[in-house]
């Protein structure tokens, strides 16, 4: 069993071998990965050691008081938070040796090609094709869209159907998708904060082997759901300090400028301060769990919580700040690199928030889940579910 | 001043499994002894606390000394586990003086350094209760008897479970705590709005008083202590509505379908429970704190946090089972009704949401225009 004293040896023993000083970055971050101190829950030679999840703490603790270069788990976020572990539990011996090691070192992005402009919230009423071809390999035809980081992407994981004649669920399948292959456009989509953050994917006649297939024919949906459960754990797994959130700016512009007090946006502002507060002691309790190896089903609710309040937070800002508040710093179209939720003004704050409430599954799914999942009450009758995808209504 | 900064250690938000333990025998003794329908006939009687209860629990199982060093007679353990009792107490709406007697009226004692009293309380055969009206917050002025010639005069209202007590901690017009036996007061209960935990006029007339200490520290301790605490009960009630009204909506069948079926009532349960689990971060985090021993800025902010989330957290929980048992939760005998009642006490209890965002306006540096 690999303890925490073991961890700190080995931590010890990178850091004496590659001198953060001196090595360079990505070098560093090879090294690391191959020392099993990447994440170190995941298995031996795969970045891992099998260790207890718990301990990362151990080693990016001492990591980082050593000054050693992490592996921008903001840029990489798709990759680490939804790819990695549905390839670590899907994929063959050869995709997991091929695509994770470049994934956390950050060497190769990856994008998320699920959405489309017909099936947003009902996801599996998909319609991008995958045709399977006599040798064996697949060519894909839709579009997709809300694509964050595919500007930048080398890889996707991409879901497509297979099987038009089956319900819905059932005739999906999983595959990682060459984002430099030909017939694959990206093309930027500007957003309500007037800069391109997301993109529209457009699939013309995309050919991909049968080797880059994640799971069985017809699977798709049940490895899709890997990638969406562990999307929404990433949310809740963040650590805050007091005021970590969106509540500090706006604390901070009411401590310097009281000339922009109200009576009216004092009580607003102290409402939300305690809500903020009180969200922040819940993802803390959640992480206590997850550190115990028990985690808890708060996981489900953090997003809708950080949801509503960051938007509720901006929004009093925007009010707070008065005349400034009519401007806007800046409606250049720009493609950045990372999502930026915090780093700008109260204006695109509050816009981008707006979108906190659909992305990653709607405020509205996600109470159903709460309801269903965790409260354990009847779903919705449904008219979809014995039949098949072509028949469907559209 | 500071501003509050980050916070480098983190409160210890879980239950321990001794914590848990002794949520399921408190859970055991209230099934036995505390059911909603002998709660309900309860309140209609001369006698609306349940003391059978009250000595399983302080008698039997040593819970009201919980607070109380080892050295006076008590447990000796902490705020953490005086809340998970309180969790339970409030999930059963126990008409017992818990909340009154072994944290508010214990902590005035502990300020004060009673270990005589504080011995009698922690065995709970003596109930306590300090004659502070139960809507005042930590640090409010509130109203005190005159003390002249070593006698207390004088009458103080909205004195909760005063009924039940055995000895009263009087703040005087000197600046002191007194204890004044309960047969040399008159205590006359008033109507109160929870029938759980009735309310009383305490009345002196020349009454004796032994005097404990200075009042102020005391006063304000035993009602941060019992503001804090409160959660945990509020936490309790919520968390039965949520629970109860889950199982209803199963069950309970209109057009055809399980009433919990519909989007729009599946959506308002999702909510409530997010708030629950709000709820219950937020009192861990007071006990907890209240726990660390040391009052600080830090307790306060935890306690004041705790206090402005939980009771419209509270309230709402169980309006939303009122309203969603419909027809049957407007009724007598169903025991919603109890809980409505307690929830919105308990907003106006120690201190309104209003009171205590006032309060960590001042902590956290969010002055007012």
């Amino acid at each position: 069993m690999t303890d925490a004293a073991e961890l700190t040896r080995r931590t010890a023993r990178l850091l004496a071998d590659h001198p953060p000083a001196t090595t360079a970055r990505q070098d560093f971050l090879k090294a690391r990965f191959d020392a099993g101190l990447a994440w170190v829950h995941y298995p031996q030679g795969l970045g891992g050691l099998g260790a207890p999840r718990s301990l990362q703490a151990v080693v990016d603790a001492a990591l980082e008081a050593a000054g050693a270069p992490d592996n921008d788990p903001r840029r990489i976020g798709i990759g680490l938070g939804m790819a990695a572990p549905t390839i670590l539990k899907y994929g063959t011996e050869e995709q997991k040796q091929r695509f994770l090691r470049p994934l956390w070192t950050g060497e190769e992005v990856w994008c998320q090609l699920f959405s489309e402009p017909g099936a947003g919230s009902d996801l599996a009423a998909l319609g991008t094709r995958a045709v399977r071809q006599d040798d064996g390999d697949w060519i894909v035809n839709g579009q997709k869209v809300w694509t964050s980081s595919a500007h930048v992407a080398r890889w996707a994981i991409l879901i497509a159907r297979t099987d038009p004649d089956v319900p819905k669920h059932a005739g999906i399948t999983y595959f990682l998708c060459d984002m430099t292959d030909p017939g694959v456009e990206v093309r930027p989509l500007r957003q309500i904060t007037g800069e391109a953050e997301f993109n529209e994917v457009f699939l013309t006649g995309v050919r991909i082997p049968d080797a880059r297939r994640l799971g069985e024919v017809g699977d798709g949906w049940r490895v899709a759901q890997t990638t969406l459960n562990n999307e929404r754990v990433a949310i809740g797994g963040m650590r805050l300090p007091r005021e970590g959130g969106m509540i500090g700016p706006v604390a901070k512009t009411w401590r310097e400028r009281p000339e922009l007090r109200t009576h009216d946006l004092h009580q607003r502002l102290l409402k939300l301060w305690v809500e903020a507060e009180v969200a922040r002691l819940t993802g803390e309790r959640l992480r206590q769990q997850l550190a115990q190896g028990q985690p808890g089903p708060e996981g489900a609710g953090m997003k809708l919580a950080f949801a509503r309040l960051n938007q509720e937070i901006s929004g009093l800002e925007v009010e707070l700040r008065g005349e400034e508040g009519l401007l806007y710093d800046d409606w250049t179209m720009r493609r950045p690199e990372l999502v930026d939720f915090t780093g700008r003004d109260a204006g695109y704050r509050y816009l981008r928030s707006k979108g906190n409430s659909i992305e990653g599954g709607t405020s509205e799914v996600l109470l159903n889940i709460v309801a269903e999942r965790v409260l354990g009450l009847p779903s919705e009758p449904r008219t979809d579910k014995d039949v098949a995808w072509k028949d469907l209504a559209r | 001043m500071e501003g509050p900064g980050p916070v480098n250690t983190q409160p210890d938000l879980l239950y321990s499994e001794e914590e848990e333990a002794l949520r399921a025998a408190v859970r055991d003794l209230l099934a036995d002894h505390c059911d909603a329908p002998g709660v309900i006939a309860r309140t209609e009687s001369d006698a609306p606390h349940d003391l059978a209860a009250w000595k399983a629990l302080a008698d039997g199982m040593g819970l009201a000394g919980l607070l109380v060093p080892e050295a006076h007679g008590g447990q000796g353990a902490t705020h953490r586990e005086a809340a998970v009792v309180l969790e339970e107490l409030g999930r059963a709406v126990a008409p017992v003086p818990y909340l009154t007697s072994a944290v508010v009226a214990t902590e005035a004692l502990l300020a004060c350094g009673d270990g005589e009293l504080l011995g009698r309380l922690a065995s709970g055969r003596t109930i306590g209760a300090l004659a502070v009206g139960l809507h005042l917050a930590p640090g409010a002025a509130h109203p005190v008897a005159h003390v002249g010639n070593g006698v207390l005069s004088g009458e103080l209202t909205g004195i909760a479970d005063a009924a039940v007590a055995d000895v009263l901690l009087v703040p005087g017009d000197d600046g002191a705590l007194y204890a004044v036996r309960a047969q040399d007061a008159t205590v006359t209960p008033q109507t109160s709005f929870d029938l759980t935990r009735p309310l009383a006029t305490v009345t002196l007339a020349d009454a004796p008083g032994r005097r404990l200490g200075e009042a102020g520290p005391a006063v304000r301790r035993a009602l941060r202590a019992g503001a804090g605490l409160l959660a945990s009960e509020q936490l309790g009630v919520a968390d039965w509505a949520l629970t109860e009204t889950v199982r209803y909506l199963k069950e309970r069948k209109q057009f055809n379908r399980p009433v919990g079926g519909f989007q729009a009532l599946k959506h308002r349960l999702a909510q409530l429970w997010l708030e629950v689990v709000n709820l219950r971060a937020a009192a861990r985090a007071a006990a907890d704190a209240l726990a660390a021993g040391e009052p600080s800025d830090e307790t306060s902010v935890a306690v004041a946090v705790a206090q402005a989330y939980a009771a419209p957290v509270a309230v709402r929980a169980a309006e939303e089972a009122l309203q969603l048992h419909a027809g049957i939760g407007m009724t007598w005998e169903h025991p919603v009704h109890l809980y409505l009642k307690r929830a919105k006490a308990d907003s106006i209890a120690y201190g309104t949401a209003g009171a205590h965002r006032a309060a960590l306006a001042e902590l956290v540096d969010l002055s007012a225009p």
